[in-house]
């Protein structure tokens, strides 16, 4: 009688890394070659997406948005694994994220539209902020509930799979998301429809308050796949090269052997939750440092890019300067721009108005007719 | 189980119009529920009789015919809708999959299918509602038609969030830039008699409550077939509860061709004066009955099929309603946050100088 043990402490997995904490490349370690100007883009894009974080929480905190969630700590995996895919993979996202639509070719005032919910928000300015959505590029609009997306992934995948298309669909979440029926559920039904989707989970540490000590028993998330009959590996989210060599690898055996992978990245969230999360109450704020300073993904690619010549004080300078003026400018623009009409409250929950809904429109606007005073007025009615 | 039968619906019939006119109207106040109904065998659409050997002669009298119960309807509609699919339009593909589907379905509604389409367009799912609800929207949402079967309507529970905060506001949420109006989800519904209370739910209110989805309960064999081609080209995701009363009891020819009835509008089937009658699914067939037997009583019902409960044909239920004065809404579900209750208020609420008697419904519950 031989009982398989638990998640033994002496036998954890193995996490795979190709840059140290310097930026150099880990001696004997396998990674798929990156040019300048991907790797430049990739940079670019992490430092957008930091001055991103920095203004819009900032706005936030002034009251010009309602809610903002950063990736601060967390850059490099959204951008890294979005450089690694092609535009044709269909991304099913969380909303810790936005990198991959950064680098697919968002663009700052698009951001900034959705966050401040004008009219030129492509979702109509019925979702709070951070809850991106975009047809043109393959990005599935995010909705607040956890790992809901990641059962989509797989009917996604299994159709790009049936329609025989060079693509696969991928899914990221969090470390508190792997609790959710619905990943088990996603997980099990992508092994057993050879669905060709990459689960991508980004194990934080944290999810809100609770800790991963208090989320699972088991070493991770990586260790789960095996279970479910499917490959996986853990790799060091704070190291863009692993995160890109890994998807590389990933998205090759996802398509051209019609099988979903499992990717555990560990990194940590050096933001709050969100803006209405203030960390400190539960966790130590120089470990929060710690991670900040010591451990940033973002700098640890800047020195490996610095290491191959390709990027100076000087050109940091230059786009960092640059992006933040972006960032402003399309907050100023975003913030003149007047609210989506009355009536899309309700357009869009069917493919054309019913007549129920109809009824309910006419009543709202009679109310606000009769009370002008209590509804805002930059919404035009 | 409780059961209403035509006898007791028919009982309360008498007892609105006996009551009308003498306690007023006050909208939206309901009847009591009655006392224990008689058990009985519940009244049955066209073509099906009482007794097990004579339904069994017409059974096969209704093969003979061609006539097809809802199961093979359901089945029908499922294939007629994948070839009119691949004819149209090659690239955009129907799914069919669920618990049990691929050898046919525990009420063999998807029978043939996987030989017919092939095993990856008709399979099992593993056992997982939640699981293959969310699998059907990934799939929709790539502008597939798919055709989720949930083994029982008491079983769709655990997908409920994917249903309510995904399937319905897939649309919403992104500004029409993604959609997922092509999935129906089927569900076996209602009571057959020796189901216990996990094979016989009707939970068609839970559903109604939500705007984005379209919740479609068919009374009969070519009705099913009609409103389930419908629902499967509907551009929004639908709810499709098959009542199990009617898989085996309910013989009716239906039409071998291609047709759809439409969502969203309810029918008169009987045309009468004195009181309005709603109900849906297999309901219908018992309401037949308790206008035939309030016939004998001088009561002249007009009874109506809603068909489709979300979004509902208000304008139909309203006309009628203005004509008799009196409103009853029956179903099988339980009475109270039903759906009847809506109809009620609403129908209360727009005609409400025009209904002398109270509004009341009865249940299977």
């Amino acid at each position: 009688m031989a009982f398989i043990p638990e998640s033994p402490e002496k036998q954890k997995l193995q996490c795979y890394r190709v840059l140290d904490d310097n930026g150099q490349t880990i001696i004997g370690s396998e990674f798929k070659e990156i040019n300048k100007e991907v790797a430049i883009k990739m940079y670019s894009k992490m430092v957008t997406l930091q001055t991103m974080d920095t203004i819009f929480y900032e706005a936030q905190r002034q009251g010009r948005i309602s809610f903002y969630v950063t990736s601060m700590g967390e850059e490099v995996i959204s951008i890294a694994s979005a450089a690694a895919l092609s535009m044709d993979d269909v991304i099913f996202p969380q909303y810790r994220e936005p990198g991959v639509l950064l680098w697919r070719g968002f663009t700052l005032q698009e951001f900034t539209n959705q966050l401040f919910g004008n009219k030129y928000d492509y979702g109509k300015g019925r979702q709070m902020p951070i809850h991106y959505g975009s047809n043109k590029l393959n990005y599935v609009t995010i909705s607040s509930t956890i790992a809901t997306q990641i059962p989509h992934a797989v009917g996604a995948a299994y159709s790009l799979k049936m329609d025989k298309k060079n693509a696969c669909a991928v899914t990221y979440f969090g470390d508190g998301g792997t609790s959710e029926g619905d990943f088990h559920a996603a997980m099990n039904f992508a092994a057993v429809l050879e669905a060709p989707v990459i689960f991508i989970c980004r194990n934080n540490g944290w999810a809100i308050s609770t800790p991963t000590s208090e989320q699972f028993r088991s070493d991770g998330i990586a260790v789960r796949g095996p279970a479910y009959g499917m490959r996986s590996i853990r790799v060091d989210g704070n190291d863009a090269l692993a995160i890109y060599s890994t998807v590389h690898a990933a998205r090759e055996m996802a398509i051209n052997e019609r099988r979903p992978i499992l990717i555990e990245t560990l990194t940590y969230r050096v933001g709050h939750h969100s803006t209405s999360d203030d960390s400190t109450k539960y966790r130590p704020a120089d470990e929060i440092e710690h991670w900040r300073k010591a451990r940033d993904p973002v700098t640890r690619f800047r020195k490996w890019v610095e290491k191959n010549g390709w990027w100076d004080d000087e050109d940091e300078s230059v786009l960092r300067n640059d992006v933040r003026k972006k960032v402003l400018n399309a907050i100023q623009v975003a913030e003149k721009v007047e609210k989506p009409p009355l009536s899309e409250l309700f357009t869009d929950v069917y493919d054309h108005p019913s007549s129920n809904l109809g009824e309910q429109e006419r009543l709202l606007r009679e109310t606000v007719k009769r009370h002008p005073k209590d509804y805002p007025i930059d919404v035009p009615v | 189980m409780v059961m209403d039968s035509a006898a007791a619906v028919r009982r309360r019939v008498r007892r609105m119009k006996e009551t009308a006119g003498v306690r007023g109207a006050p909208a939206g106040v309901r009847g009591e529920r009655s006392a224990a109904g008689v058990r009985a065998e519940r009244g049955a659409p066209a073509g099906v009789t009482g007794g097990s050997k004579k339904r069994e002669e017409r059974r096969r009298e209704g093969l003979a015919l061609r006539g097809l119960c809802t199961s093979s309807a359901a089945a029908a509609a499922v294939e007629e809708s994948k070839k009119t699919q691949i004819r149209v339009d090659a690239a955009n593909s129907t799914y069919v999959f669920g618990e049990d589907v691929s050898f046919g379905g525990v009420f063999r509604c998807t029978t043939g299918l996987a030989d017919r389409f092939g095993k990856h367009r008709v399979f099992n799912t593993p056992l997982c509602e939640q699981g293959l609800v969310g699998f059907g929207i990934g799939l929709a949402a790539m502008g597939n038609r798919a055709i989720a079967e949930i083994q029982f309507a008491d079983y769709i529970f655990p997908a409920f969030d994917q249903i309510v905060n995904e399937a319905a506001k897939f649309r919403y949420r992104s500004g029409s830039q993604f959609n997922c109006g092509g999935l129906t989800i089927r569900a076996p519904y209602g009571a057959v008699g020796h189901g216990g209370h996990y094979h016989s739910q009707s939970p068609e209110a839970f559903f109604c409550h939500v705007p984005g989805l379209k919740v479609v309960i068919p009374r009969s064999p070519r009705e099913a077939k009609g409103l389930l081609l419908a629902c499967i080209r509907d551009p929004n995701p639908t709810i499709f509860f098959e009542p199990k009363w009617l898989y085996r009891l309910a013989v009716e020819e239906v039409p071998e061709h291609d047709y759809m009835l439409p969502l969203s509008q309810a029918e008169v089937i009987r045309q009468g004066t004195d009181i309005t009658l709603i109900a849906w699914g297999a309901q219908l067939a018992v309401m037949e009955q308790a206008c035939v037997e309030a016939e004998k009583d001088g009561i002249s019902c007009e009874l109506i099929d809603l068909k489709t409960l979300i979004p509902w044909d208000k304008e139909t239920v309203e006309a009628s309603v203005r004509k008799t004065g009196k409103l009853l809404v029956s179903h099988e579900a339980p009475i109270t946050g039903g759906f009847g209750a809506e109809i009620c208020a609403s129908i209360a609420e727009s005609c409400f100088l025009r209904v002398t008697s109270f509004i009341t419904y009865s249940d299977f519950s």
